[in-house]
């Protein structure tokens, strides 16, 4: 299998003044297409700063990383956002939708921005609109985020997530605030989407989560510390 | 998930099978993005709060309007007195008493400009005609009509080709009357009918002050140019004017000077050539040079030059108070982008999450800023074509809308939408997507 993530001693030091702080101190992980990875720690041990620098939202201060075996740790922010429209998906804990704006026009936004293909606004109402029905969501196309449930909002989010068809879908604690029938139901979403081929890298600090994946990488003081395949799955 | 929301989900996209292109192929940088798109961002910003945005286009709706109306009143101020110029005829030369200097009833004994003046001018080659009158106020009697402030013009008998007015029924007065001072008459159109109803006044009689005339014309009607009501006047050779209708007190200084000789030159003739002849002939009437000659002569297009001067400072006065009201405005709009770059910074931190570069984010802000000035700067227009037609319609002003000026105002708007709203449109690119992201 072909490694979509490959990281080589990553770093990430946040300078306040005199004071340093090693959010990530010599990362090595590497994903494999088509993997489930559930990513733990304790709080401030760096999870979403990891996950910031493989979304490509950040840059590592050292290291390297490499994306589908591209080195994408030296691009600047221009790249780095067609990347993410390109090749990236994300499920954030918060939703993060454009508020006042329709389901389908929350979906269509990454076709939007992206360039190496153009598309009509007809064909990108369609595509958002098969996206939104793979998520059980059509009939809810037109509703604003504030008539949605939180559930629903994350199938939004996930609808949003797949529409640029991305090579890894990054999810920071994407049930963290939905209760526990609801975030099972985005977690049964998210394995059906593993069951198609999708490599995912989700944060999570609920253990019954991380063991419903295939692999857990456990992160202390910006360290791996743990890196396990999770048996029975 | 239930099984009612399973059936109703459709099927999940399988991850591509291919391998994906190349990177610097997929990720193209350039172009812009559809652009129906960055305006329908832009324009759902100006809507969502639009009291607010009618609020922050005020500025540059005042300044707009208030650019067309001013252009439009000095327009048709310049119009008004440029009718009134042509007017008098065409191809006129204005042969004038410099200001103090034998002006009638001045005390400086300097040569005048007088009556017999007039035969000279027209003896000049390339004069086709000639022209002085002078009016009085009088009133005017006929078998049972009096009317009293009826403006008397003294005039020549070259009246009617200088003017361009033409006779409906009898003559005007000839070159012989005018030498005897013969007490005839010709009247304005209206002016006849007002006096005689629907009877011929030719043949009758009318009494001028104290001075019965005998009324030899009428005018054919030729309407109000400028401010001239040629209708409503009287015609009398301008010899008897000096004879009988000069008030006494000033009599006594002016003899028969006249204020301004028209000429008028041939068509196909030098104008520069024929004034030159015209003031050489003069100063060696007066006995004096050229220079010293204190008689100004003007054309119609020097007159209406010089009038159009008086109004230029006008109307960089007012250019400068639009100026002012625009750049306002344009403020106005860099304070609401600011406020709107901060609500928004979250969007911004999704929009760059799903792939928006820098340049996306700043081109949508710069365009809902244009939006802003081109919404203001439209409804602008309407109120400055509207208030100029207004203002035109109820006061006594006329106004005429310059084309140009609506470009110009329009043009101004737009540059200010682009010019206050970059500094807004840079500070929401340069945001860094996890900061954006992470603002409530
Ligand atoms: N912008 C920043 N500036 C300075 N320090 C930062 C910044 N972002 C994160 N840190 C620090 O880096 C460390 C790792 O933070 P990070 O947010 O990655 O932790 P986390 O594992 O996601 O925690 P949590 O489980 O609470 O979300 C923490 O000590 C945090 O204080
Ligand atoms: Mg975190």
């Amino acid at each position: 299998m072909q490694a979509i993530i490959q990281t080589h001693n990553l770093r990430k030091v946040y300078g306040m003044g005199d004071i340093q702080v090693n959010a990530l101190d010599g990362v090595d992980i590497s994903i494999s297409e088509g993997e489930f990875v559930a990513i733990m720690g304790p709080s401030g041990s760096g999870k979403s700063t990891l996950m910031n620098i493989l979304g490509c939202l950040d840059r590592p201060t050292d290291g390297q990383y490499l994306l589908a075996g591209e080195d994408v740790s030296g691009l600047d922010k221009v790249h780095l956002a067609a990347i993410r429209n390109r090749r990236l998906g994300f499920v954030f804990q918060s939703f993060n939708l454009l508020p006042r704006t329709s389901a389908l026009r929350n979906v269509m936004l990454p076709l939007v921005y992206k360039r190496s293909e153009k598309f009509t606004t007809r064909e990108r109402e369609e595509k958002a609109l098969a996206a939104l029905e793979a998520v059980g969501l059509a009939e809810r196309a037109e509703h604003e985020p504030n008539e949605l449930s939180g559930g629903q909002r994350q199938r939004v989010a996930i609808a949003r997530a797949l529409v640029n068809d991305p090579v890894l879908i990054m999810a920071d604690e994407p049930t963290g605030n939905l209760d526990s029938k609801t975030g099972d139901e985005i977690m049964a979403l998210l394995h059906e989407l593993h069951g198609r081929g999708r490599t995912i890298v989700m944060v999570t600090h609920e253990q019954y989560i991380a063991d419903q994946t295939e692999r857990t990488i456990t992160l202390v003081d910006g360290r791996v510390a743990q890196d396990d395949k999770n048996g029975g799955h | 998930m239930t099984a009612a929301q399973k059936a109703k989900q459709g099927v999940l996209p399988v991850a591509r099978q291919d391998a994906p292109k190349e990177l610097a192929e997929e990720t193209a940088v350039s172009g812009l993005i559809s652009l129906i798109e960055i305006l329908r961002i832009a324009w759902e910003g100006v809507v969502r709060n639009k009291v607010r945005s009618l609020l922050t286009m005020l500025g540059v709706i005042i300044g707009v309007a208030a650019v067309i109306i001013m252009i439009a009143i000095s327009a048709g101020t310049e119009a008004t007195i440029a009718d009134q110029i042509q007017g008098l005829g065409a191809n006129l030369v204005f042969i004038q008493a410099s200001f103090g200097r034998g002006a009638p009833g001045s005390r400086d004994t300097g040569p005048s400009l007088v009556y017999d003046d007039v035969a000279l001018v027209g003896s000049v080659g390339g004069v086709v005609g000639t022209l002085v009158d002078q009016m009085t106020t009088q009133s005017v009697k006929a078998d049972s009509t009096t009317l009293t402030d009826v403006s008397v013009v003294g005039t020549t008998q070259d009246f009617l080709s200088v003017r361009e007015v033409e006779i409906s029924d009898g003559r005007f007065f000839n070159e012989t009357e005018l030498e005897r001072k013969a007490k005839v008459a010709v009247l304005g159109s209206e002016l006849a009918t007002n006096l005689f109803g629907d009877a011929n006044p030719i043949g009758q009689s009318v009494t001028v002050g104290t001075t019965k005339l005998a009324v030899i014309g009428v005018t054919a009607a030729k309407g109000v140019v400028g401010s001239t009501d040629f209708d409503s006047q009287l015609y009398i050779p301008i010899t008897l004017v000096f004879d009988k209708f000069m008030p006494s007190q000033f009599r006594q200084f002016a003899g028969d000077d006249v204020r301004v000789i028209y000429a008028q030159i041939d068509e196909n003739a030098d104008m520069d050539k024929v004034i030159q002849q015209i003031q050489l002939k003069l100063a060696t009437s007066k006995g004096v040079t050229v220079d010293e000659l204190p008689f100004t002569m003007q054309t119609q297009d020097d007159i209406i030059e010089t009038q159009g001067a008086a109004t230029e400072a006008f109307r960089s006065l007012l250019a400068w108070v639009a100026g002012v009201s625009l750049i306002v405005g344009g403020i106005g709009i860099m304070n609401i982008m600011l406020v709107s770059v901060t609500e928004r910074t979250r969007e911004i931190g999704i929009r760059q999450s799903v792939g928006a570069t820098p340049n996306d984010i700043r081109l949508q802000f710069l365009s809902e800023a244009l939006m802003l000035s081109l919404v203001g700067g439209l409804i602008g227009v309407a109120a400055g074509v509207g208030g100029s037609f207004l203002f035109g319609a109820t006061s006594d002003m006329r106004t005429v809308i310059v084309p140009s000026s609506i470009v110009l105002a329009f043009g101004s708007a737009a540059a200010v939408g682009i010019f206050f709203g970059f500094f807004p449109a840079n500070k929401a690119a340069q945001l860094d997507p996890i900061e954006a992201l992470r603002h409530e």
